[in-house]
């Protein structure tokens, strides 16, 4: 037969708790104390606790207790415990002094639907913060060319130096195996019908007006913006945006201004530099696949690209390094004060980046299209 | 100098701390007591326009312009030590850059950092990144000043020697000072007037001087609070 605690009510009013030999067992404290025999819980007068005269108090004791003075003693009214020796009672006694007029069991916890609308309403908020960031930058734009905006000049050449130079390797093997593997794809369907040349109107038109932008913004959404979003977010929990408020500058001047226009502006640079290697990379896997001569591969590149496609991609690395820039100092700025609040605005900037990216792209798509270029 | 009428602040709906009303003079050293939670950081960022009172108003009455030192000193980590006191006056473009280097030198001797101007923050150590948050909160000859906890996480000597500080920057330059803290040594040192908030009843509990109140404050709480260091 289980060991188990008694309660019962006197005809004074008192709650009588009966401890068994072995005292409480830890499985208790999760159960609902109406299991073990309490009703009608605020109505008791005193608890008076009877136990083995052998028994040594155990922690599970104390949390037993202060759980059971937790639901008896309603707020303000305190219950005269007896039978307890003097050292648990000390601990009791700051387990009550600490106890919120709040308890946590009475706050609601959301459903499924309303946690999905909460959570689309904090998707609409945040995209409307994006928006008025945005707002904010293009608004600051004519002090910037004025030369009248306030932010360091060491702070853009540090932006583009972590952006450009930095950046400039692992853009290079991407958009090298990017040529590299459409290469290989296009040179297996195109052999066929022995049309093998054309596989460098698949490389450089699919590079240059879609794949390049994409995927360097992708790089840069990983390294860049996340690094924004990260540097940001540290300064947010170190209070050092803060010490810019106070000393009168606006964070968005001082530290999204520069992000945004050094990004902006070495996206189309390495655009263009992302192309030549994405073309050279196709190259590579045709002169050995398809037996095409570099002259021939070079000239059939050249006049497959048109100067739209060209025009199409470098507006797109112009945006994507724009919205890149814009979204990771927007979750930087938005982050909790705290280590973890550095990491999340992180993970944030990043995934933000790359929807953000491809949405762009598919607006982009629909324009192109519509105005059928 | 500063009025604080009827302030109700706090960050959600729920009020950290609601009636605050109390008066700064020019000159005065007015702390902020209270237990942990109770708001005495988020009554400094509302006093500052960091975030908005709920309800009531603080009105700066002949106030040019005020310095803020924060919690951890909050340096722009990226800037030599030099760099972070010039940066204030840099944005303000007011004088010529050499004069804004020698007044820059001049504040961190103030503090005792000379020759540490070209450290950054992440090498000094943690009372003197305050001390240079301190220069810098000097910066633009500031007639206000807020301290944040500036003993928090110092030794004994390095807070005794910051509080020094802080006082030979109000005899020396007649700054007022508003200051967060809950080390009563330093309390007793150097404020003239405290303000204790409640974090039980969200309501200041006592506003006066300091010793006074610890012999005869109406709350228990205060006093208790008080009499944990002579006076």
């Amino acid at each position: 037969m289980e060991s188990r605690v008694n309660l019962f009510r006197t005809q004074a009013g008192e709650l009588v708790v009966a401890l068994p030999e072995t005292g409480i067992d830890p499985a208790w404290l999760a159960r609902p104390l109406a299991q073990l025999g309490l009703e009608n819980a605020a109505s008791y007068t005193a608890v008076r606790v009877e136990m083995p005269a052998s028994r040594r108090w155990s922690t599970p004791d104390a949390a037993f207790f202060a759980r059971l003075l937790a639901e008896v003693e309603a707020p303000g009214r305190r219950i005269e415990l007896k039978g307890l020796p003097p050292e648990l009672e000390k601990l009791l006694a700051l387990a009550r002094g600490a106890r919120r007029p709040v308890a946590a069991a009475n706050v609601r916890q959301p459903g499924i639907g309303e946690r999905v609308g909460l959570a689309a309403m904090r998707g609409v908020d945040d995209a409307r913060a994006l928006v008025a960031l945005l707002g904010e930058v293009v608004l600051l734009l004519p002090r910037l060319l004025a030369g009248r905006a306030k932010m360091r000049r060491a702070e853009l050449v540090e932006v583009l130096a972590e952006s450009s130079s930095r950046a400039l390797p692992i853009v290079a093997v991407v958009s090298l195996l990017m040529g590299a593997i459409l290469a290989f794809v296009g040179a297996v369907q195109l052999k066929t019908f022995g049309a093998g040349i054309y596989v460098a109107n698949l490389v450089g038109i699919a590079s240059v007006r879609e794949l390049t932008p994409i995927l360097t913004a992708i790089v840069l959404a990983g390294r860049t913006g996340a690094s924004f979003a990260a540097r940001i977010a540290t300064m947010q929990s170190n209070e050092e945006i803060d010490a810019l408020v106070a000393i009168g500058v606006s964070p968005v001047e001082f530290l999204v201004l520069p992000r945004v226009v050094a990004l902006g502006l070495l996206m189309p640079l390495l655009y263009v530099y992302g192309c030549g290697f994405a073309l050279l990379g196709g190259m590579a896997v045709a002169m050995p696949v398809l037996d095409v001569s570099a002259t021939a591969y070079v000239a059939q590149t050249q006049h497959a690209i048109a100067g739209a496609h060209f025009a199409i991609g470098a507006l797109k690395a112009l945006a994507f390094g724009g919205l890149v820039a814009l979204i990771g100092c927007h979750h930087g700025l938005c982050a909790p004060r705290s280590a973890a609040g550095v990491g999340s605005a992180t993970t944030s900037a990043v995934v933000s980046s790359i929807i953000g990216v491809i949405a762009l792209d598919a607006v982009f798509a629909i324009c192109a299209n519509a105005l059928k270029v | 100098m500063i009025s604080i009428d009827d302030l109700t602040i706090g960050y959600g709906p729920q009020p950290v701390q609601s009636a605050i009303s109390a008066q700064v003079g020019k000159g005065e050293i007015f702390a902020v007591v209270g237990d942990s939670g109770s708001g005495k950081s988020t009554l400094l960022r509302t006093m500052i326009g960091l975030m908005p009172p709920q309800s009531g108003r603080v009105v700066f009455q002949g106030a040019s312009s005020f310095g803020v030192l924060f919690q951890n000193g909050a340096l722009w980590t990226s800037m030599s030590v030099l760099e972070n006191v010039m940066l204030p006056m840099d944005l303000q473009g007011e004088l010529p850059r050499a004069a804004r280097r020698a007044l820059a030198r001049f504040k961190l001797a103030l503090v005792g950092l000379a020759g540490d101007e070209e450290r950054y923050p992440a090498s000094l150590s943690g009372g003197m990144r305050k001390r240079a948050a301190l220069a810098r909160a000097l910066a633009l000859d500031p007639s206000v000043l807020f301290l944040d906890e500036p003993s928090a996480g110092l030794d004994p000597l390095a807070s005794r020697r910051l509080d020094e500080l802080v006082l030979s920057l109000r005899d020396g330059l007649g700054i007022t000072v508003v200051l967060v803290t809950h080390e009563l040594e330093s309390l007793y040192r150097i404020a003239d007037r405290m303000l204790f908030l409640d974090g039980e009843t969200h309501r200041p509990a006592a506003l006066g001087v300091p010793a006074e109140l610890a012999r005869s404050a109406e709350s228990t709480k205060v006093r208790n609070f008080l009499s944990r260091v002579t006076p």
